[in-house]
């Protein structure tokens, strides 16, 4: 690669073009010259291909899932990972996550939404791959990029897209916005825009889940928990007291790093100084794994294996998705940091593209298949848009509820009446 | 210190007659209620019932005079039990756990050790180490952790050894516990108990003596309490657990030995009510916490000056129960703040913003605030002493205020 001496360039391009092997999709990655301006870890990046764990070793494994991969498809070289169900069902969700994002870029340039939009363009293998094999009754707790968790959970693309335009009828009424997708029904707990803050609450839901069993007796409740956060979360108190807390209680929890590289502008390699996240679940005593994320049927086999390890309440797992994202950190980026090298790397590694490719190759699914999902999402989406235009403003009379689950938080006003009885209370315009 | 704090203890449980002059809006409220009329602690630790003639009005109820609670009037039939501030805490919180499964304890040292200030002792044996987790000291993520659970259906209380330590959660505290109910659109409710210990002890040092109160005050969506008595610290902690809405209890290390007799019967005290500590005509005097007892100590010395001053615990820290204290400022006319917060941006601040707005008319004169320095709190007991407000300015206060 470039030996560049210009340290931006360094530090922007911490990996190699050379083409990957046609088994895995392992990015080799070289370490940059330890140039006295490089402020980032000087170590490989390159997974030992020599790791030659035990894959049924269950705690402390550090596993690569080339190996996992490998494994399989060695015990019987001619079954498929997915069924044509599963893969139309995986194909549509992305192809939903993809068209919604891209909707919200357009509607965002139109002044439909404002403020902080974060997309998540490139990483729907993640999401998809993962919270496809839960049940409704797991929670999902995520970031602020969070629109396509919202959707691969179940939550109506008009109730998105009409939180965004700020309507009555979005899923959070109007009140939350993109960085606040919640859904009790579908039970995603968040939403967050602080990064890390989502990490406790996502322990909290498993604590509960391992309190329900043992407490409240209900033998059969083993509800998992996924919380999604990126790598700069990575280096955040939260991240590890979690980390901790979920090992030394053995919660039915996944810890999913979505590393895109990438914090706003902040290179994974100059903020950390150890870059391989994965390394650090079993400092905690937690399995921990890296997952080529660009690829859904991947991410799925580990992810089945770390649900399923949850669910049979082994403890948690760490699971690191190498993945990135193709716009900008929100639609206020720039983007200008990142080199367009880089870019076009993982472009050609769509994670649509690969499962498309799958599909049809493997006779799973036709090109006429698939375009009648592309239709079929493409209207999805259009309705969902129509709906929000169409959906109301909240009025001020919104304003005072749901600041307390009790409205009697607001006190007692100087007439003796609680606050919440002043029949201005429901216009919005009591003093409160 | 404690016998003075015992003094007072004893004599607001006296209890001749049963009276229905303090009944709160729904709930059983302040002892002294229960009992005579009311009662004068005078300087010479002699108690005087009824003294003549300076007084002949009937005592004026708190808050909205609703149905009395005549179950409580005659409680006099029921003797109570003698127990200290942390016993009634633990008792309060023993109760909601026999009563509600889902309610939980999280914390430092809350298990195995009893709790640092023995709140929850007994309990981790009596619930099991799930119901009382000894969390490791990660205060940011286990309030976070408290928050989750209580979205996802338990009734967690989280104790912050210290309430400094809270600090440390302040991340959660503020953006999940007062935020989410109102982001997610009302979906989830966070029915939380954050509780822990604050205040100026003795010597502890700056970092272990703080008040955040005033720190907490602007997040919206929490209410904030602080209990003062064994009686309001086992009522209010019921009624925090009790409540959907997240609750930060604040209690202070130096009252947790203060003894006092308690009802046998199950009762609460809503959390959005003042306490009538002692009424008067004179001046109207709010304070919260430890600083009630300055001021009721400050109180037997003004008596015997001639001054009728009427004591409120505000208890409800966030929101201010305008009603109660809006009625004894259009009585008395004159407002005197003591409290332990800071000078700058505390309680007493928001109070005098509060009054003023709504009371402005009835008042003859400025309202005093006496808070304590914005200083650090300095370990030396000498200057510590200094720093938070002692009976002796709280007469002087008085004094001013009423010429």
């Amino acid at each position: 690669m470039n030996s560049a001496s210009c340290a931006a360039k360094i530090s922007t391009q911490p990996f190699s073009l050379n083409p990957t092997s046609p088994a895995s999709h392992d990015r080799p990655l070289v370490s940059p010259k330890p140039a006295s301006l490089f402020l980032g870890s000087t170590r490989k990046l390159r997974l030992s291909s020599s790791s030659k764990l035990n894959l049924h070793r269950r705690s402390g494994t550090v596993v690569a899932v080339s190996d996992v991969v490998k494994q399989k498809k060695s015990k019987s070289t001619h079954s498929l990972l997915i069924t044509k169900e599963e893969g139309l069902e995986l194909y549509e969700d992305m192809i939903l996550g993809r068209a919604f994002e891209d909707m919200c870029a357009q509607m965002y340039y139109r002044g439909k939404m404002f403020g902080f939009v974060h997309l998540y363009n490139g990483q729907e293998a993640v999401s998809t791959g993962f919270i496809k094999l839960l049940k409704q009754q797991d929670s999902v707790v995520s970031t602020y990029r969070d629109h396509v968790h919202a959707l691969s959970k179940g939550v109506p693309a008009r109730a998105v897209m009409s939180e965004l335009f700020g309507k009555t009828t979005g899923c959070c009424r109007g009140q939350g916005g993109s960085m606040h997708m919640f859904s009790r029904e579908h039970n995603l707990l968040g939403g967050f825009a602080f990064i890390g803050e989502g990490i406790p609450v996502a322990t909290g839901a498993a604590f509960t889940s391992k309190y329900k069993r043992e407490v409240l007796k209900e033998a059969d409740c083993d509800h998992v928990t996924l919380a999604f956060f990126g790598d700069g979360t990575c280096n955040n108190g939260q991240f590890f007291e979690c980390l901790n807390m979920a090992a030394l209680w053995k919660l039915r929890i996944v810890f999913v790093v979505e590393n895109n590289l990438w914090a706003i502008g902040m290179s994974h390699l100059r903020a950390t100084s150890d870059p391989q996240i994965y390394k650090k679940g079993p400092a905690f005593g937690m399995p921990g794994i890296h997952v080529d994320g660009m690829d859904v049927l991947k991410v799925r086999e580990v992810a089945k294996e770390a649900i399923g390890r949850a669910r049979r309440g082994e403890g948690p797992t760490l699971v690191e998705c190498e993945t990135y994202r193709f716009r900008g950190h929100s639609l206020a980026d720039p983007d200008e940091l990142r080199d367009p090298a880089e870019k076009a790397h993982y472009a050609a590694r769509d994670p649509i593209t690969a499962l498309k490719k799958y599909l049809i190759e493997n006779s799973l699914a036709s090109e006429a298949d698939l375009k009648a999902i592309d239709k079929k999402i493409d209207e999805v989406v259009e309705d969902a848009v129509e709906f929000a235009d169409e959906s109301p403003v909240p009025s001020q009379s919104q304003l005072l509820e749901n600041v307390f689950a009790d409205p009697k938080g607001f006190g007692i006003g100087p007439d003796g009446r609680y606050r919440c009885e002043d029949p201005k209370f429901t216009e919005g315009t009591a003093h409160v | 210190m404690a016998a003075i704090f015992q003094g007072v203890g004893a004599a607001a449980a006296l209890s001749s007659s049963p009276s229905n002059s303090f009944d709160s809006k729904k709930f059983v409220s302040s002892p002294l209620r229960k009992g005579a009329s009311f009662a004068v602690v005078r300087s010479d630790g002699r108690v005087n019932l009824n003294p003549k003639g300076r007084r002949a009005q009937q005592l004026i109820s708190n808050a909205v005079a609703t149905k009395s609670d005549s179950a409580a009037a005659s409680s006099s039939s029921k003797p109570g039990h003698e127990l200290l501030l942390f016993e009634a805490l633990q008792e309060g919180l023993e109760e909601e756990m026999e009563r509600d499964l889902r309610v939980c304890v999280m914390g430092e040292d809350v298990g195995h050790y009893g709790g640092s200030y023995k709140v929850t002792k007994g309990l981790a044996k009596k619930f099991g180490d799930l119901r009382v987790l000894d969390t490791p000291i990660a205060e940011n993520s286990f309030s976070g952790m408290g928050i989750g659970a209580a979205m996802t259906g338990l009734r967690p209380v989280v104790e912050g050894m210290n309430m400094g330590f809270l600090l440390l959660a302040f991340n959660q505290i503020s953006n999940n516990c007062g935020m989410l109910h109102y982001t997610s659109g009302g979906q989830f409710t966070i029915p939380i108990v954050i509780r822990g210990p604050g205040g100026v002890g003795r010597q502890l040092g700056a970092e272990h003596s703080q008040r955040l109160e005033s720190y907490f005050q602007s997040i919206p969506g929490i209410q904030m309490v602080a209990c003062s008595t064994p009686y309001n610290a086992k009522g209010l902690m019921k009624a925090a657990i009790r409540s959907e809405n997240p609750v930060i209890l604040f209690e202070h290390v130096l009252l947790y030995n203060l003894k006092e007799r308690i009802p046998d019967e199950d009762y609460i005290c809503n959390l959005e009510e003042a306490e009538m500590v002692r009424p008067g005509e004179h001046v109207t005097i709010l304070t919260y916490s430890r600083m009630r007892y300055h001021v009721m100590q400050a109180a037997k010395t003004l008596v015997n000056k001639g001054y009728d001053p009427e004591v409120i615990d505000i208890r409800s820290l966030k929101p201010f129960d305008l009603y109660t204290i809006g009625n004894s400022v259009k009585k008395t006319h004159r407002v005197l703040i003591v409290e332990e917060c800071m000078r700058t941006g505390g309680i007493g601040a928001s109070l005098i913003a509060a009054i003023t707005e709504n009371f402005n008319d009835y008042l003859d004169a400025p309202i005093m605030c006496l808070s304590s320095q914005d200083v650090p709190t300095p370990y030396a007991g000498t200057l510590e002493e200094v720093t938070v407000v002692q009976p002796a300015q709280i007469v002087t206060a008085v004094e001013q205020l009423c010429q």
